[in-house]
């Protein structure tokens, strides 16, 4: 029972920023593909990366946290094993993608940009995902789920554990 | 997988075409492809016929897509346990699978090509041309059709008349303002700087729109070439694409695109051997639609915050790193490589006097076919919804079209005659955008889609300027209220004043454009709002204040499936017996009629 595996990720994850961040260095507008880089390593952008990034790139923190909060994308927050977005564009908005998101509100027991206590789903309303042609659209991680009825959702939802 | 093996000369020409664009994957079309090819495999044919996984066809509606080349027949919604009696029925016993081709929905014809299709016939496609006919991740594929000719033809006249010729084919910026595309080539040349950067805008964030995600998926290299030749006419040196992070399959593809472009000396130090050099990155949107605007999309590249600009300086002048820069839409380069290949000549015989050339649309909402389609400009809308379109789903009445996302406007049956080009839209109160079309039928309440756009522009407004931030606020608070039943009619007043404010005073085209929701459904559809503010009604029974329902009692059976399901217990009635709604109480949430399979439940 030497396992170490919570230590070690963590340390491999410490690593790839690291090398992420020298290669980055003397790169012109580098704070966003860094701010991608470093979420994509650690599934959101803890305060304590968000200062290293500062850092190694000579800005200041409150400059990198108004970019980081600028975007919909980063997130301050540990999010979810499986992130379900729901398209509340408007194809899906006149083919019932409201339904589809009450269901899923109502079903995960959370609101718009939460995660379950379990850490299962993160729930996020989008506006188009480019898959109007199926609406009412979802994607759960990089799976697409068009011609959707509020039946369907706790099937799909089963495959995700 | 996209080479052509060696066989007989009929062997040779049988290939399966299966669409991998966004739409068709999420119906399903790996699993195809899979099966499709067990079953090669199983027939011993897997290598006489290829299988090509090519970008969108562009009718969503019927994917997953399957084309068998020759004859390119054409096979809708197939399913994986079709894949061996395609393989069986129709490469080895050559015999049509009738029930997998497409069947028109009013003569109950079936179809064998996509000539024969509606939806196709109408079409007329030149920058779509290679999607769905090529294998996106092949370059050869792409040269096959006559790929790259056009730069190769740029390269041999000068700069200043590759400018004339475009200017000449009278394109127009598709990003939606509809700028001449030469015109603004001619500033970026002319302006002097030591650097010049070339940027392409992929970041469709106009809800309702995904042409530009399909040109990117199915052919990038189109792209690529149109910004090769841009960049040789306006003298960049570095280009980049902005594409949205919501679309990583295009930006997957367009990054193979430019890795094999430069492998082929069509990126790089010396493009097709001549001592002009060209480069090209891909930067990946991180979520704002604001940074669709071309300033905010500069300050996105320099890892700012997306916020826009005040413009003169214009990006032509003053633009990335203060550089002079060109920016232009994902469709308005696939369209150059066409022009500069066939001539200005050719590309302006299609189209009206003042739009030019081809526009694309992402066809969707309440229409039978809804996907991408490409048309002359000038078309009109009816041809658009009734012809290509086939009418409205259910055949229900056509109530609208939205055009132009956010930007753009309502237009009602009486308009439908209007041809789409830049100007007749302009004056009908919408604009072209970026290409969105959204179908709307009776079942659409024009007072809730208007509040639908201003939520979006409120959100998305990046809260630089006042106007915008807290105009369009306002102005949502106000479409709240009516759609709550609470308006007044006051409030159509503050409604059309604030939108003139907020036009004539927003720093960039986000606050410019985002009353034109609200005003074009004033200005046709202006009886449902006095509906809901005078009768407290919504005539589409869609918002939720304003909606009772009723059981229709000779309609009811008594099945007790909408008591279950009422959240808050106001339907009451034994089993067996006709059922009754307290509508005093109900709140109109609508699940008992989603629920009724005897259609009983209405509103009342
Ligand atoms: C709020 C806003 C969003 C925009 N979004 C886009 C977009 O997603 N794609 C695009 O090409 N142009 C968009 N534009 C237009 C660009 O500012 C710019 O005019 C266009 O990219 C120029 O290209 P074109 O001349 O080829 O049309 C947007 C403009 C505004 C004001
Ligand atoms: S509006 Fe939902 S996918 Fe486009």
């Amino acid at each position: 029972m030497n396992c170490n595996c919570g230590g070690t990720a963590e340390s491999t994850k410490d690593a790839a920023l690291a090398t992420m961040l020298a290669e980055y260095r003397e790169k012109p507008g580098a704070l966003i593909p860094v701010l991608q880089g470093a979420q994509a390593i650690y599934g959101y952008l803890p305060e304590t990366v968000l200062a290293q990034i500062a850092a190694a790139l000579h800005l200041p923190l409150s400059h990198v946290f108004g970019v980081v909060t600028f975007y919909t994308q980063f997130h301050l927050q540990p999010r979810g094993r499986h992130i379900i977005r729901v398209c509340l564009g408007t194809a899906c908005h006149v083919r019932g993608g409201a339904a589809i998101f009450t269901a899923l509100q109502q079903h995960l027991d959370v609101n718009d940009g939460e995660t379950t206590e379990d850490q299962r789903f993160t729930l996020e309303s989008v506006a188009c995902i480019g898959a109007c042609g199926l609406a009412p659209v979802i994607t759960i991680n990089d799976d697409t789920f068009g011609r959707l009825t509020p039946e369907q959702l706790p099937e799909i939802l089963a495959r995700y554990a | 997988m996209g080479e052509i093996t060696k066989g007989t000369v009929q062997e040779q020409a049988r290939r399966i075409f299966i669409c991998a664009g966004s739409g068709c994957i999420s119906s399903g079309s790996r699993q195809v492809a899979d099966k499709l090819q067990q079953a090669l495999d199983e027939a011993g044919l897997n290598q006489t016929v290829p299988i090509t996984m090519t970008g969108c066809h562009g009718f969503c509606e019927q994917g997953p897509i399957v084309v068998i080349a020759p004859d390119d027949v054409f096979y809708c919604r197939v399913q994986p346990e079709d894949a061996v009696t395609l393989v069986e029925q129709h490469l080895v016993q050559g015999q049509l699978v009738e029930s997998l081709l497409y069947r028109d929905s009013q003569t109950g014809e079936r179809a064998k090509s996509a000539h024969d299709i509606g939806f196709y016939a109408k079409q007329q496609r030149i920058v779509l041309r290679n999607c769905g006919t090529i294998d996106p991740e092949q370059i050869d594929d792409y040269l096959a059709r006559e790929g790259y000719q056009g730069l190769a033809r740029a390269l041999t006249m000068t700069p200043e008349a590759v400018i004339e010729e475009v200017k000449r084919s009278g394109l127009r910026g598709r990003g939606g303002a509809g700028f001449p595309t030469g015109l603004k080539w001619s500033f970026a040349a002319g302006a002097p700087g030591e650097k010049k950067y070339l940027v392409c805008n992929g970041d469709e964030g106009d809800p309702g729109a995904f042409m530009d995600r399909s040109l990117l998926e199915g052919d990038p290299h189109s792209v690529i070439e149109g910004m090769v030749i841009a960049a040789y006419a306006i003298g960049a040196q570095a280009g980049y694409a902005y594409i949205r992070a919501e679309y990583p399959l295009a930006i997957q593809r367009m990054q193979i695109a430019i890795d094999q472009a430069r492998a082929r000396g069509y990126l790089g130090e010396s493009v097709m051997g001549t001592d002009f050099a060209f480069d090209l990155q891909i930067k990946a949107g991180a979520g704002a639609f604001v940074c669709g605007e071309e300033t905010a999309l500069l300050a996105s590249i320099e890892g700012e915050r997306g916020m826009p600009r005040v413009r003169p300086p214009y990006p032509a002048i003053k633009g990335l790193w203060g550089y002079p820069t060109n920016i232009n839409n994902v469709e308005t380069f696939g369209s150059v490589p066409y022009i500069l290949r066939a001539g200005a000549d050719a590309y302006a015989a299609v189209g009206t006097e003042k739009s030019k050339g081809t526009k694309v649309f992402a066809l969707t909402g309440k229409v039978k076919n809804t996907g991408l389609v490409e048309v002359p400009m000038g078309l009109s809308l009816r041809e658009i919804v009734f012809g290509i379109g086939e009418g409205i789903q259910q055949d229900r009445p056509f109530k609208a079209v939205q055009i132009g996302g956010p930007s753009g406007g309502c237009l009602p049956a009486a308009l439908l005659d209007v041809p789409v080009d830049y100007d007749s839209l302009i004056a009908a109160g919408a604009m072209m955008g970026s290409g969105g079309l959204v179908v709307l039928d009776d079942t659409t309440c024009m007072v809730d889609l208007a509040r639908f756009f201003l939520s979006f522009t409120q959100r998305e407004s990046c809260g630089k300027c006042t106007p915008c931030r807290e105009g369009t606020k306002r102005m949502l608070e106000i479409l709240e209220r009516i759609t709550q039943g609470e308006g007044s009619m006051d409030d159509i007043i503050a409604l059309e004043r604030l939108a003139g404010v907020i036009k004539s005073t927003s720093l960039c085209g986000l606050g410019q454009t985002a009353p034109n929701p609200v005003l074009t459904t004033l200005r046709y559809f202006r009886e449902e709002y006095e509906a809901h503010i005078l009768e407290e009604r919504c005539p589409a029974g869609v918002c939720k204040a304003l909606t009772k329902f009723a059981i229709v009692p000779d309609k009811c059976v008594g099945c007790t499936a909408c008591a279950r399901v009422c959240p808050i217990h106001c339907i009451s009635g034994a089993p067996k017996k006709v059922h009754t709604i307290d509508r005093s109480r109900c709140i109109g949430c609508g699940q008992c009629a989603g629920k009724c399979r005897f259609a009983a439940v209405v509103r009342a």
